[in-house]
């Protein structure tokens, strides 16, 4: 685990990479991170996240920027420009129940292949999708997924990366930091190593490869 | 018991508990104990409901993350969803989450919501610009193949039994065959419809 600048942080990402980004509504998104892929104009981006918020807030301010050729998320409802990109062709938006979407990215982090799930099926989520009987009740097979880096907001840090979270700002992030290539972390409050009880760690160090400074 | 509900009209169910009655109210964005609006000057940014409005959280509240707040939801631990309706078929079948071309939003949790939840009931208006919202078969995309248990509006409630939808009330001063009428769904009629007790 390394702690490093916001500069330093977005640097790292490439045009084109695939971003899991924390957040619900913009509650819980590393919205300085965001900030700085926007001052640094990264394109090309896909975004799997909850949602794409509102237009000026955390993804919101990725979409309203056009810095994404895609979004892998279960609601784009209160973000108007989203809808707009999307029937222009410009933003491809892929639509996943929510419990799917939380699942299938848990399961890319818990070294699974992918998940069973009711959810989905005889609706338009079923196409192209196997189905498999289980004690005789249907299930669609959800596959796991993976990103590049995952953004992750937590309440609080150490420096050696264990992560806290606090209320309703929790939602993806926990899950997010465990199934990408890169995890790159912001927190509220960073504190020396020792101060985070152990039982209330809930990312633990070894996930998180950057700490962002606060400044 | 625990119950979830959605945004516009079911919202509104909180506001008319019975009193003594012990209920916990999820949000699916990862809080169980979800209380009333805060008090002006009391919200906290990472307090929020489901539709990313301030809530305050009661005694006895827990936080969790959106893999745990799908899991209550699917895992048959939540007792009861009070969701919107965009169409309801006769069979109990829900359509909740888009108007193809018009109106996508995402499904966010309704898809989950009615696939899992122990009992499922719809809250909604009766028709939408002069057009039964309780129809013969759904024409817009459903959101579940699981049968809703029972529709509320303003004209009567609905349930689902046997996959057939049966009048059970109506509301006070509509006649049965006001509710018939206004209804594009092949409703059952039994002997005794009493009037809603309001």
């Amino acid at each position: 685990m390394r702690t490093i600048s916001i500069d330093q942080s977005v640097r790292m990402i490439p045009d084109g990479a695939s971003i899991m980004i924390g957040g619900f509504l913009g509650v819980g998104t590393p919205e300085r991170i965001i900030d700085e892929i926007v001052r640094q104009k990264k394109r090309d981006l896909t975004v799997i996240a909850n949602d794409t918020a509102t237009p000026d807030k955390g993804i919101g301010k990725l979409v309203r920027a056009k810095l994404l050729r895609k979004v892998i998320v279960s609601h784009i409802g209160l973000n108007p420009e989203t809808q707009q990109q999307m029937m222009a062709g410009e933003l491809e938006v892929e639509l996943v129940p929510q419990g799917t979407l939380i699942e299938r990215i848990r399961a890319a982090g818990y070294g699974l292949g992918g998940i069973l799930t009711p959810t989905g099926i005889g609706t338009p989520v079923e196409a192209g999708k196997q189905q498999i009987e289980v004690a005789g009740k249907l299930y669609l097979l959800e596959i796991a997924l993976r990103a590049d880096f995952a953004l992750v907001q937590a309440f609080i840090a150490d420096y050696s990366g264990n992560l806290g979270y606090a209320l309703t700002a929790r939602n993806f992030n926990p899950v997010i930091a465990m199934a990408a290539g890169t995890v790159i972390a912001s927190a509220d409050n960073i504190v020396p190593v020792g101060v985070i009880s152990p039982d209330h760690v809930v990312t633990p160090a070894p996930v998180v490869d950057y700490l962002v400074a606060n400044a | 018991m625990l119950v979830n509900l959605g945004i516009g009209i079911p919202t509104l169910v909180a506001n008319h508990l019975p009193p003594g009655m012990h209920v916990f109210f999820q949000s699916e964005n990862g809080l169980i104990g979800t209380g009333s609006v805060p008090e002006e000057g009391m919200a906290h940014p990472t307090l929020t409901d489901a539709a990313g409005h301030p809530v305050t959280a009661l005694p006895g509240a827990s936080t969790f993350d959106s893999a745990v707040s799908f899991g209550l939801i699917r895992g048959g631990h939540l007792d009861l969803t009070i969701l919107g309706g965009l169409q309801v078929d006769q069979s109990g079948r829900l359509a909740n989450w888009t108007i193809p071309n018009k109106m996508v939003p995402g499904m966010g949790g309704a898809m989950d919501l009615v696939s899992g939840a122990k009992r499922v009931i719809v809250a909604m208006l009766h028709a939408a610009k002069g057009a039964s919202k309780i129809v013969k078969t759904c024409t817009l995309p459903i959101t579940s193949t699981r049968p809703v248990d029972l529709v509320v509006t303003e004209l009567a409630v609905i349930k689902f039994c046997d996959g057939r939808a049966t009048l059970m009330e109506t509301a006070p001063g509509i006649s049965a065959a006001q509710v018939s009428a206004a209804t594009d769904a092949e409703l059952v009629m039994p002997a005794d419809i009493p009037e809603m007790s309001l």
